[in-house]
């Protein structure tokens, strides 16, 4: 057979194509998606409230990914600034993952209790307030926004659907946990409940 | 891994590696063509050579191949057979932690017994709590310690809390909890002012006479529980000295009238977790010394 069999048939090349490109995910990637070390939840992992769930979904919107990533490296440099690196299975529930892969900030995968509430009120309203040499930008318009309580039941029952075991009570509370509440309120609920299951564990 | 994922990745790498060695041999085997023979094709005048592969190019593939071999014997790939060099991501990261700690833990032991006054004159220490604090405590402290609105000011000799070396290290290895309550459902618009007077008069500012007058009989009924009679305060409730014209959320009348209406809360989380004894240890050496050379 020469070369040309190949690359004049071009159903025969691409069936080859797809032979070798996947053998790197079917060894790689497949076999995690059976693995209890990265399917199940570790010990204690809560699924976000309603209103840290729609802080996440303002912490996507704001592009914080773009500054800070949520997932601390297995180096010495990293765990005794940050906290035990991050597993798996602190991740299960997140969808999409938001470890992001650029650090101008710092990362946030342990930030929760780190600060408190006042302090991240302060900070996001006006970083420089709190950190003088701070460049992170302000988001002043998150504590006159108020959260749409309507859609959270929806976004609940989305979560819920992709694996994430919220009972019928949290979705039927969902719009009245966030009722009034402000985006600020939401954000700052979202940053104290991240990385809190492996929080004690150094 | 079960068995089962055990063996699915262990034939794939396996095909791979065979099948790369194998598509490699066969196309060396291609009987060379004629040296400056064509495919055949032309496009706008430009033919294409139908040499073979060249043989340090093919070499170098090989080579990829007994590289890979050589990896999946030392390092873990071929599913559970974890390498004859036993590396993993965590045993890594163990064996720096335990480098770090033969480097440091000496220090450490040396300086945890050690209380806290005298550590703050020994400069070693001082430096090493430093370090921690300007990594952990800058957020709220400033790197300078020298505080921001709502977060006290390390270097003076006014404290919340107290300032004594045991209950500085309380402080950082438990945290505090400060609450003003809110007064303005209590107190009348000039009642308010009246007391923002007197706790002006109380710091030695220039203030209306007449309603700090007024002021003291209000404060001695609504906040002398807390900031004392004379006003100095009372560091197991954290509640500040008002008479050291020291103002932690801003020395303006609006900012005080703004405190006594709405209240004020100040939080240290706990940071026992986050640095253990020893560091706090230190840390607390480096504060005690800001203000006590």
């Amino acid at each position: 057979m020469q070369h040309e069999a190949i690359e004049k048939n071009i159903g025969l090349m691409g069936i080859l194509i797809i032979i070798v490109i996947s053998f790197g995910g079917l060894a790689e990637i497949v076999p995690l998606f059976f693995l209890k070390d990265t399917t199940e939840p570790v010990a204690g992992l809560k699924p976000y409230t309603a209103l840290q769930l729609e802080g996440r979904d303002i912490y996507i919107r704001e592009g914080c990914t773009t500054c800070h990533s949520q997932m601390i490296r297995p180096f010495r440099a990293e765990t005794e600034r940050y906290g035990h690196y991050s597993v798996a299975g602190e991740h299960v529930w997140e969808h999409p993952f938001l470890w992001g892969s650029k650090r101008t900030g710092p990362d946030l995968a342990r930030v929760g209790g780190r600060y408190s509430d006042e302090w991240h009120r302060v900070h996001l309203i006006n970083p420089r307030d709190v950190v003088p040499e701070s460049n992170m930008p302000a988001f002043p318009w998150l504590e006159h926004k108020l959260i749409d309580s309507e859609l959270t039941p929806e976004k609940l029952k989305a979560f819920k659907f992709l694996g994430v075991p919220y009972t019928d009570e949290d979705i039927a509370g969902a719009s009245a946990a966030v009722e009034g509440k402000t985006e600020l309120d939401a954000v700052v609920a979202y940053l104290q409940a991240l990385g809190l299951a492996l929080k004690d564990k150094r | 891994m079960t068995e089962f994922w055990n063996w699915w990745v262990i034939i794939i790498v396996a095909i791979n590696i065979l099948g790369c060695w194998g598509l490699l041999y066969w196309t060396r085997r291609i009987k060379e063509s004629e040296e400056g023979e064509t495919t055949g094709h032309v496009y706008d005048g430009i033919e294409e050579y139908n040499n073979p592969l060249p043989r340090w190019w093919l070499n170098m593939f090989y080579i990829t191949l007994v590289f890979s071999i050589g990896y999946l014997v030392l390092y873990p790939g071929l599913g559970n057979f974890k390498g004859t060099l036993e590396w993993s991501m965590e045993g890594q990261h163990n064996n720096e932690v335990e480098s770090a700690k033969r480097l440091y833990q000496p220090l450490f032991d040396k300086y945890a017994d050690v209380p806290i006054a005298e550590l703050a004159k020994i400069k070693q220490a001082t430096e090493m709590g430093k370090r921690i604090f300007v990594n952990t405590c800058f957020g709220c402290h400033g790197s300078d310690a020298r505080g921001n609105p709502g977060y006290p000011n390390l270097t003076d000799k006014d404290w919340l809390w107290g300032g004594s070396p045991e209950q500085l290290k309380h402080s950082i290895v438990n945290g505090r909890i400060g609450a003003m309550p809110p007064f303005g459902a209590n107190l009348t618009a000039s009642q308010v002012d009246e007391l923002v007077n007197y706790v002006g008069q109380l710091s030695g500012n220039k203030v209306d006479e007449a309603k700090a007058a007024a002021g003291k009989a209000t404060f001695d009924v609504q906040c002398f529980v807390c900031h004392g009679t004379d006003g100095k305060g009372n560091t197991s409730v954290g509640a500040p000295n008002l008479t050291d014209n020291i103002w932690l959320h801003g020395a303006s009348k609006t900012a005080i009238a703004d405190t006594i209406r709405n209240g004020r809360t100040g939080e240290m989380p706990p940071h026992k977790d986050i640095l253990g004894d020893a560091k706090s240890h230190l840390v607390a050496a480096y504060v005690y010394s800001l203000s006590n050379q």
